[in-house]
Order: C-alpha cells, then structure tokens, then sequence
C-alpha cells in the first residue's frame, strides 16, 4: 500500500492546477485523520492568497495558514503563506523563512519536503501533484532516502504533468496514483 | 530496512555536526547561532558547503575555524538578508495612521530596529518621520550582528532598478510626496538623503547575547524572529519588553506572533490584521 507505518505527518506539494486538485484531496480527508498536514501550494506573492479559507471549507479538518514557530497539531492542515518558505522544524512546531526563492519559488516544495524528511524520517508521507515546475524533485528524492513514502499523481491525469514527471524521472515513487485512488486510499488512511 | 537506517544515521549525524559547527563558531568568533531554527540552518549550511566546495561540514567547520576572512564569506550563509523598503505597506501605514499620533505624544521618539540588516526598512521609517514631522526629535537606533550589512545600511545606497518597487510601496505606505524626493541617482545607484541620516544611530547589537542598551517607543524588528527557535525568540521579546516605554510599541513581521511564546500576556494587538503590539500596562 507503500503507506509508512506509522503514519507520522503528511505533506503535500502542488502548483498550477493544484487549487482544483488541492480540493478534491483535502475533502477526501475524514475528520478523524490523526497526522497533521503540511501543503505548498504555488501561489502570487504579494497578495493575501485566500486559498485555505477556501479550501477549509471542503475540508472536514481545521486549514490554517501557518505562523511562525506555530505547534503543529495533529489532524490540522498547515498552509505556506505566499512569500515565506514553510519548514517543520520539529515536531512541535512550524517554522517560516524568507530564504531565496528556489526554482523561482517561494514557499518551495522541496524546501518543505526536506524539512519534514529530517523530523519525521520514516513517518513521513508526500503527496507530489500537478505542476508545471520541477519543484518537488529534490524533496521527493530527500523523503525516499530518509525512508518515507512518496506518492505521486500519474502525469497522464495531472492537469500539468511536468511537476510529476520531474519527480518521477529524478527520485522515482512508492507508488504513481490518480488522484481519486490517492483519496480513497486516504480516506482509508491507517492513521 | 537497512538502508533507512543508515539515512536515519547520516540526518543525525549531519545535526551533530552542524551543532559542532555552531559551537565552534561561537566559541572562536563569538556569534551565537545556537539558538537559530535548525530546519532552515540545515538547509543553508548544505548550500554553504556546496559553494565552498566541502564534502563535509567538518571540512566547513576546519576553513572557518582557520580562516576568519573564509568565515567573513561565509557569515553570509548563516544570517538571511532580505529586505524591502515599505515593505508591508499596510504595516508602515499602520505606524503612520495609529502609532505615530500616539509618539507624537512625547517631547522625545526613540526607535530600535532590531536586525536591521542592509537598512531598507532604516530609510522607510526615517522618511516616515519626517513627513510626520518628528525627525527632528527622534532617534533611530538601527543594530545588526553583520558588520557588512550595517556598512551597507549606513551607505543608504540601494540599487536603482529596485526603485520602481520601492516606490510604489512608498505610496501604499501613504506616502506624501514621491519617494523620489528622497533620493539622487548616479551610476545605477539611488543614494537617499543625508538629512535622513542625521538622527540614526548604527550599532553592532546580539538579539542572542547582548542587553538593552536604550529605554525606546518602539521596537521594529521584522522577519528575524523567525531564524530563531523559541528559547532564542523568547530571550529577544524579553530585550524588547524590557527595552520599551511603558505601553510602548512592538513591530513583527506579517507571520510572527507573540502567542506561542514567553511574553504573550505582556503584549496586546493594537493594530488590526498588522502585528503591530502594544505592551500592557504593568
């Protein structure tokens, strides 16, 4: 089922086309998940972005957008601000950082998936989707060697393949998904 | 699993060698970066190896300890400078609209910006002042550990192409005039009038181990708390607190809050949707 055992913390990673999958996957999650959730979303910098308002409302869980050195609480969904890198830097609490744009971006996904590999190793699971960059390839590959999980949406379905396949062809997956088997199978999560 | 045991291995042993690291470089140079988030000091001690061409932190650690012009170069990679000016315009307008009418209260303002870092957000609120006609009788205390950056904060001089920008915040900020009056260009540069200059005060001041050495109104002090974990946070609300007037004011970055850390009853909200805190009456 390439789920990590036990499931520890999740994190997920999207760009263009991620606010309609973002969505679906958020609203796939039952209000008894136990790990908390961290996602990067690709969004305009210099505006308030709005997005987990939005998406809470589809969302049995708590969305949040993060604060700084905020305690990270399980079955809560942990938003990037726009222009701030998000970064777990425990598994007490978030941190934020004003760190260079990477690939253009800021918050990253690699940055996010990095931090989280180093805290929650073998806990953790990443969910990579649809996206025209090559965010996420290095964050991929750090959560695989840190012997977490790493899911990815089939390139085939994804509204923009780039993001997976650049993942796919740089770090490989435990298991390449369409997004509705992603949410069932969290639906069904072991947490 | 022994493969995810080994890299289990390789993490702990790369934040072994990052706390040596940091331990080093206070020991020898004397700047305290124990208490900084390891989540992003990971990430740029990986960067600063693969610039400086170490295999191993250890090989970091042996030019840094040896070289002081090596850790000059260096110092880059563990202090993050990034700054705007009226950066947040809703935030200066904020200290515009609701804090200054409060300073101008007082026969003397004394300002702290704390890590101030190249000067950007110096220059804003030293314009600031003096459209609100209170220049004259305050003083900015701008302070930072990096030696460059102060040098550069000192200079006033920004890159022109960063004026277009610059600008438009200035004018979100509320702005009176055009930031343009503030300023001469030559040579790409934009050099920011020395009038503006003559009430600042530059010094090298520790958030991590250095005290108060000023009672202020207002401490500005913006995107450097979140570098710190919240041991080294707490300690510099604790300086801020300690440094500010009675109901004095306390500025923080859009995503910092007091309310995770020591000092949140100490300080209420007092601009809406900005972290604009005013400290509570004792």
């Amino acid at each position: 089922m390439a789920w990590p055992s036990p499931l520890e913390a999740l994190v997920i990673g999207a760009s263009a086309g991620g606010v309609a999958a973002l969505q679906t996957m958020l609203g796939s999650l039952p209000g008894s998940f136990q790990a908390p959730v961290f996602v990067v979303l690709h969004v305009p910098k210099d505006r308030p972005s709005g997005i987990p308002e939005l998406l809470g409302g589809y969302c049995a869980l708590p969305v949040l957008e993060a604060d700084d050195k905020q305690p990270v609480r399980p079955g809560h969904v942990y938003f990037a601000p726009p222009d701030y890198h998000l970064l777990v830097e425990s598994r007490d609490a978030l941190a934020l950082s004003m760190d260079e744009p990477v690939l253009f971006s800021r918050p990253s996904i690699d940055v996010l998936f990095e931090s989280a590999a180093a805290v929650y190793d073998r806990g953790l699971l990443a969910i990579l989707l649809t996206g025209a960059s090559s965010d996420g390839s290095e964050g991929v590959a750090a959560v695989r060697a840190a012997g977490g999980k790493a899911w990815i949406q089939c390139p085939v379905e994804a509204a923009a393949p780039a993001m997976p396949n650049a993942a796919l062809a740089h770090a490989g997956a435990d298991a390449v998904l369409r997004l509705g088997e992603m949410c069932e199978r969290l639906k069904g999560s072991p947490a | 699993m022994v493969f995810a045991e080994m890299t289990d291995d390789a993490t702990e042993l790369f934040d072994i060698e990052l706390k040596l690291l940091l331990d080093a470089v206070y020991m020898r140079y004397h700047y305290d970066f124990r208490g900084y988030a390891m989540s992003s000091l990971r990430r740029r001690m990986r960067h600063a190896m693969g610039r400086f061409d170490c295999e191993r932190m250890s090989d970091l650690q042996h030019r840094i300890l040896h070289e002081p012009a090596f850790f000059a170069d260096a110092m880059q990679y563990f202090t993050v400078q990034v700054s705007e000016m009226f950066r947040d315009p809703a935030y200066f307008l904020g200290l515009r609209e609701q804090v200054l009418p409060v300073l101008k209260t007082y026969p003397s303002i004394k300002v702290w910006v704390a890590g101030c870092s190249s000067g950007e957000e110096v220059w804003s609120l030293a314009i600031l002042l003096a459209e609100e006609d209170l220049l004259d009788r305050s003083v900015i205390y701008a302070t930072d550990i990096n030696p460059e950056a102060l040098a550069k904060a000192e200079h006033g001089t920004f890159a022109a192409d960063r004026m277009p920008l610059f600008s438009r915040n200035y004018l979100a900020a509320g702005g009176r005039g055009s930031l343009s009056d503030y300023y001469t260009s030559a040579y790409g540069n934009a050099m920011f009038d020395r009038r503006l200059k003559k009430q600042m005060v530059f010094a090298d001041h520790s958030l991590a181990t250095d005290s108060v050495f000023s009672e202020v109104h207002l401490v500005s002090c913006r995107n450097v708390l979140i570098y710190f974990n919240r041991e080294l946070q707490d300690r510099a609300v604790g300086l801020f607190r300690e440094a500010l007037v009675r109901r004095g004011f306390l500025g923080l970055g859009g995503k910092e809050s007091l309310q995770f850390g020591a000092h949140a009853d100490a300080f209420e909200p007092f601009v809406a949707n900005q972290r604009i805190y005013r400290k509570v009456a004792p």
